[in-house]
C-alpha cells in the first residue's frame, strides 16, 4: 500500500502558539506599519506630482467657492459705474477688469467658482450614488434584473445627451442651480453603472465573496461592504472625469443661454455676456472666466490621473 | 439510513440522503451530484475523496446551499442537527452558515478580502452570529489567531491579507471558520494550494483543533495521504456518486471498489521507485453521456456481464462498509462477508 509513503505530517510538531521556523522569520516583518488599501493608495497619490498640483488648484477652487463672497470686495451684480463703454481693463482696483456696466470680473470669477464647484461636486455625487447602486445590483443579482437595468442604461447612452440637457434645463426649474445639478447628475450615472456592473461581474465570482457567503453574510452586506470597496478605484476615477465634464457642460449650456439665469454669475454666463464686447478688444471679460474653467477642469483631470495610478493595485509606484 | 422525511437519530449531526445537484447548461444537464448518501456523527471526521469533477465540492456547496445558477439542488434531503436544510428559508440558512456550519476554502490567497484587516474579517462573523460588541468580537479575533498558532496575534490582527504568507492566511481562514464554535467544519481542499511543509502544519493544526473543539469535520480532498492522516471515515466519489465508504484504515488498506484500488495503486511509492506508475485507464465519463450501467465500467479492469446494462447499488458489506460494485469484494483482497440475499456473487 502506497499512501503511508507519502509526505506525512505525523512527525512534524509545528503550529503551536510558539510558532514554527517560518513564523519566527516572519515576525521580523511584523514591525512594519500595517497599511490598508486606502492608506497605500494615498501614499502613491502623494508621489504623483501633477496630481498633487491638481489637488492644490482644486482645493483652492473649493476654498474660493466656500469663502469667496467673504474675500471679494465687490458685489458681482453691483454696478458702480462704467468708466468706458465695454468696461475697464484690469487695474489695481479691478484686478480682472470690469464688464460693460462696470461689474467687477474678479468678483464674477469668485462667484462663478461657487456655482461650478457646486455643479461639479454635487452632480458627481448624484451620478456616483445612483450609478453605484444600479451597477452593483445589476452586477450582483444578474439575470433578468441585470438585463432590465442595462437596457435602461443603453437607452441613456442612445439619447443625444446635449439636446436633452438643453431642453431639460430650459423646461425644468427655469435656470436654477439645483435643477441643473439634478439634470446633470441624473443624466451622467449610466457610465458609472456600467463600470460598476463590469467590476461586480468579476468580483462576485471571487473566492472571498464565496467565503463571505459561507460565513452567513447577507447579500446586501456582501454587495456594499465586501465587493464595493474593491470596485471603488475605477469608479472614483470615472467620477472625477464626470465632475470635470459636468463643469464644462454647465459653462456650455449657460453660454448657449439655456443654463443659469442672467442674475446668477457663473463662468458660462460670464462668457456668454462677454461675447458681445469681444470685438471691441475687451479680452479680460472672457479671458478670466474662461481660464478659470480650463484651470479647474485641468486640475480635476490631473487628480483623476493620479487617482488612477494610486488606486490601481497593479501600480508599481 | 433512516426513512426519508424523518430526522436521523440524535447522535447523527449530518445526514445527506439522495442528494442530487444538477447544472443546466446550454448543452444539456450535468448531474454533478447524483444521489449521494452519507452521514456524519457528532465530532466525527469524514473524508470525501475523488478526482476533479467527481462532485465532491458540489456536494459540500450543496450542504451550505451555496449552489448558484445554473446549478440547482433538484432532490434529496440534508438533515443537519434535526432540520432539513433544503427546507429552510434563506434567512435561516444565513444564520447557520458561519455559525453552525463553516467552511475552509482551498485558496487562502483569494478567500480573504484584500480590503479588510484579518481581524475585521474574523470579527465579522462573531458580530453577525453572536451579536457581540465590536470590542468583544475584536478580542475574540485575537484569541482565535492565538489558537491557530499565529505569533504576536495582537499585532497580526490589524494586518491585511497581503502582508501574510499562504500558510498564515490559511491559519486566518481556519480562525474565521472556528470563531463561532461551529458544529460542522467543511474543509474543501484546505491544503491543496500550500506547499508540502506548510500542508503538514495546517493538517496538524486542523486535527488538533478538531479534537479540541469537538466539531465534526467533512474534509474534501483528492489527496489520499491527507485523508489517511486526518480523518476517521472515508467516502470515495466517482462521477457524482459515492462508490465506497468505510473506516479510513480498512478502506485504504483493503479497498473493495476497483476505483479505490486504482487510486491507491497510482500513488507514487518509495518502495517501487523507478518503475512506471500505475494509471487508471481511460478518463472520467463525459457527464452528458454517462454509461448506462456502472459509471466506472468502461475503465474497470474487473468488468463483467452485469456491469454494462445495470447500475450497482451502494450495498453494505462487512461492518460499516459500503460498496457500489457487483463484485462485492475485489480479488486479492480479504473477503468481506456479503449479507445474505445480495445480487451477483463475488467470484467473477
Amino acid at each position: 500500500m502506497a499512501f503511508p509513503d507519502m509526505q506525512s505530517p505525523a512527525g512534524l510538531q509545528l503550529g503551536g502558539p510558539s510558532g514554527g521556523a517560518g513564523a519566527d522569520a516572519e515576525d521580523v516583518e511584523v514591525a512594519l506599519e500595517s497599511l490598508s488599501q486606502w492608506q497605500l493608495a494615498w501614499r502613491r497619490f502623494k508621489l504623483h506630482r501633477l496630481a498633487a498640483i491638481g489637488l492644490v488648484i482644486f482645493g483652492a477652487m473649493v476654498f474660493i467657492a466656500v469663502f469667496g463672497p467673504i474675500i471679494d470686495p465687490y458685489n458681482p451684480i453691483f454696478i458702480p459705474n462704467a468708466h468706458r463703454p465695454g468696461g475697464d481693463p484690469p487695474s489695481l482696483a479691478h484686478w480682472f477688469g470690469t464688464d460693460n456696466v462696470g461689474r467687477d470680473v474678479f468678483a464674477m470669477v469668485l462667484n462663478g467658482a461657487r456655482i461650478s464647484v457646486a455643479i461639479g461636486v454635487f452632480s458627481m455625487i448624484i451620478a456616483g450614488v445612483v450609478g453605484v447602486v444600479i451597477g452593483a445590483v445589476a452586477g450582483y443579482v444578474g439575470g433578468l434584473v441585470d438585463n432590465i437595468l442595462m437596457r435602461i442604461v443603453d437607452v441613456f447612452f442612445a439619447i443625444p445627451f446635449l439636446f436633452v440637457i438643453l431642453v431639460a434645463a430650459r423646461f425644468f426649474g427655469q435656470g436654477q442651480l439645483i435643477s441643473l445639478i439634478l439634470i446633470f447628475g441624473l443624466l451622467s450615472w449610466p457610465l458609472i453603472a456600467r463600470l460598476v456592473r463590469a467590476m461586480f461581474l468579476t468580483l462576485r465570482e471571487a473566492d472571498f465573496v464565496e467565503a463571505a457567503r459561507a460565513v452567513g453574510v447577507s447579500d446586501i452586506r456582501i454587495t456594499f461592504r465586501h465587493i464595493l470597496p474593491s470596485a471603488l478605484g475605477p469608479v472614483i476615477v470615472a467620477m472625477t472625469l464626470i465632475m470635470a465634464s459636468n463643469i464644462v457642460l454647465e459653462a456650455f449650456v449657460s453660454y448657449l443661454g439655456f443654463g443659469l439665469t442672467e442674475d446668477q454669475t457663473s463662468w458660462g454666463n460670464a462668457l456668454s455676456n462677454a461675447q458681445t464686447v469681444l470685438s471691441q478688444g475687451n479680452w479680460w471679460w472672457a479671458f478670466f472666466p474662461g481660464m478659470a474653467i480650463a484651470l479647474t477642469v485641468l486640475a480635476i483631470n490631473f487628480i483623476g490621473d493620479g487617482l488612477r495610478d494610486a488606486l490601481d493595485p497593479r501600480s508599481k509606484l | 439510513m433512516t426513512q426519508l422525511g424523518t430526522p436521523p437519530p440524535e447522535d447523527v449531526l449530518l445526514e445527506v440522503r439522495g442528494l442530487r445537484t444538477e447544472f443546466r447548461v446550454l448543452d444539456g444537464t450535468v448531474p454533478a451530484v447524483d444521489g449521494v448518501d452519507f452521514s456524519l456523527r457528532r465530532g466525527e471526521t469524514l473524508g470525501l475523496v475523488g478526482e476533479s469533477g467527481s462532485g465532491k465540492s458540489v456536494t459540500s456547496l450543496s450542504i451550505m446551499r451555496l449552489i448558484e445558477r445554473p446549478g440547482e439542488i433538484v432532490g434529496g434531503e440534508i438533515w443537519f442537527d434535526g432540520r432539513d436544510l433544503l427546507k429552510l428559508s434563506e434567512g435561516d440558512m444565513e444564520d447557520i452558515r458561519g455559525n453552525d456550519i463553516t467552511m475552509i476554502f482551498q485558496e487562502p490567497m483569494t478567500s480573504l478580502n484584500p480590503v479588510f484587516s484579518v481581524g475585521e474579517q474574523i470579527a465579522e462573523s462573531v458580530r453577525l452570529h453572536r451579536h457581540a460588541s465590536k470590542k468583544d468580537a475584536w478580542d475574540r479575533a485575537i484569541e482565535m489567531l492565538k489558537l491557530v498558532g499565529i505569533p504576536s496575534p495582537e499585532r497580526r490582527v490589524k494586518q491585511y491579507p497581503h502582508e501574510m504568507s499562504g500558510g498564515m492566511r490559511q491559519r486566518v481562514v481556519i480562525a474565521m471558520a472556528l470563531a463561532c464554535d461551529p458544529k460542522l467544519i467543511i474543509a474543501d481542499e484546505p491544503t491543496t494550494a500550500l506547499d508540502v511543509t506548510i500542508q503538514a502544519q495546517i493538517l496538524e493544526l486542523m486535527r488538533r483543533i478538531q479534537e479540541e473543539s469537538g466539531a465534526a469535520m467533512l474534509l474534501i480532498t483528492h489527496d489520499l495521504a491527507v485523508v489517511a492522516e486526518t480523518v476517521q471515515r472515508i467516502a470515495v466519489m466517482y462521477a457524482g456518486k459515492i462508490v465506497e465508504s468505510g473506516g479510513v484504515q480498512e478502506t485504504l488498506l483493503h479497498p473493495q471498489h476497483p476505483y479505490t484500488e486504482g487510486l491507491l495503486t497510482s500513488i507514487p511509492s518509495r518502495v517501487a521507485r523507478g518503475q512506471r506508475l500505475n494509471v487508471i485507464k481511460g478518463t472520467v465519463p463525459n457527464p452528458f453521456r454517462l454509461p448506462q450501467g456502472c459509471r466506472f465500467e468502461p475503465r474497470c479492469p474487473y468488468s463483467f456481464e452485469p456491469c454494462k446494462p445495470n447500475e450497482p447499488q451502494l450495498e453494505t458489506i462487512g461492518t460499516n462498509r459500503k460498496v457500489r460494485c457487483f463484485l462485492h469484494g475485489l480479488p486479492g483482497q480479504p473477503a468481506i462477508p456479503v449479507p445474505a440475499g445480495a445480487g451477483t456473487g463475488a467470484d467473477a
